[in-house]
């Protein structure tokens, strides 16, 4: 399985994606690809991660230059095929600003860049990257952002849809105010769009893949290998969703 | 001639940035401030248009008007497509000059 990783200027979580993917998950039958902004093919890849960082600096808004780059046309054509793509923080917001996801991220309510690890809890639709987690699970990663507040103009609907995929919650699993760390609207961390093969959250999956790393563990693990059980076509989910 | 954009967080976004600005205004003595927004302001130069066959029957006042339009509906276009997001903001085009 090959996943491709795209690279703009200033992004900073490549790497780390490619490292992933290539090096941690390699064993298990996965490579990486890294794919320059200013291509316009995205060659033959089974899957897509946009990463974090800060694209063009972050001028305008965060994504919203990278959003135009020219290899997003490609990325839109990836995405409508159904082939599954994946953003990490940054990326999430370029996803946002291409409208491949619904709504905006925003500034801190605090206002303050915040580096910390946070608790998720998974739901909402089968998803390639959410794939083999169990509903309910909650996993452990870490955020590192300045523009993480995720806000929608109709966060109900969204619910509705099935389309929330992560939220933030306490160590126990809890979704509460306390644990949501940046004012997101209902605790939201990640979604999916209404097809569900395109997925973006703020935590960072690529950098819990590894315990040599310390706190984050290994939980960002179960989003690659869930996209690995997704490309074989094993439905390894337990529990069911709503 | 020239545009401004004035782009703005919609009534329904919060904007802590905004609130920080009233609360340091008040303890400035400043306190009066109702409310506090944080937008943003763009200044656009636009090239002048390449010269094109005056319709017959207009004169210069009415070719004036209908350039600054063309000019609006065009500042109008770059705003929805890339200036604002519609998700969060709303924006305001002026076209001076």
């Amino acid at each position: 399985m090959i996943i491709g990783v795209i690279r703009f200027p200033g992004s900073n979580c490549d790497d780390d994606a490619f490292h992933a993917v290539h090096r941690v998950l390699g064993p298990h039958g996965m490579s990486g690809r890294m794919i320059w902004h200013k291509d316009v093919d995205l060659g033959n890849i089974d899957a897509l991660i946009v990463p974090g960082g800060f694209s063009y600096g972050d001028y305008l808004r965060c994504g919203a230059m990278a959003a135009h780059s020219p290899i997003m046309a490609a990325v839109k054509r990836f995405a409508e095929a159904g082939g599954p793509v994946l953003g990490i923080c940054n990326g999430f917001q370029i996803l946002c600003e291409a409208g491949l996801l619904e709504g905006a991220l925003i500034r801190n309510q605090s206002l303050s860049f915040i580096c910390e690890d946070v608790n998720c809890v998974v739901e909402g639709r089968p998803t390639p990257f959410t794939w083999a987690i169990p509903a309910g699970r909650h996993i452990h990663m870490s955020i590192a952002h300045s523009e993480g507040r995720y806000v929608h103009p109709d966060v109900a609907s969204l619910e509705q849809r099935s389309q929330v995929i992560f939220r933030y919650c306490s160590a126990d699993g809890e979704v509460t105010d306390r644990a949501n760390p940046n004012g997101s609207m209902g605790n939201i961390a990640g979604v999916c769009n209404s097809a569900g093969n395109v997925v973006g959250l703020m935590p960072h999956p690529e950098r819990a893949v590894e315990n040599l790393l310390g706190a984050g563990g290994e939980d960002g693990r179960t989003l690659f290998e869930s996209s690995l059980a997704y490309h074989r076509g094993r439905p390894a989910r337990v529990g069911g969703w709503q | 001639m020239k545009a401004r954009v004035y782009v703005t967080l919609k009534p329904s976004v919060l904007d802590p940035q905004g609130r920080a600005v009233q609360q340091t205004l008040g303890r400035l003595g400043f306190d009066d401030v109702a409310d506090v927004r944080v937008g943003k302001y763009i200044e656009m130069s636009l090239a002048e248009p390449s010269d094109e066959p005056a319709a017959t029957g207009m004169d210069r006042a009415s070719d004036a008007v209908a350039e600054r339009e063309r000019a609006r509906t065009r500042v109008i276009a770059m705003c929805e497509k890339l200036i604002a997001n519609p998700v969060i903001e709303d924006f305001r085009v002026e076209i001076v000059e």
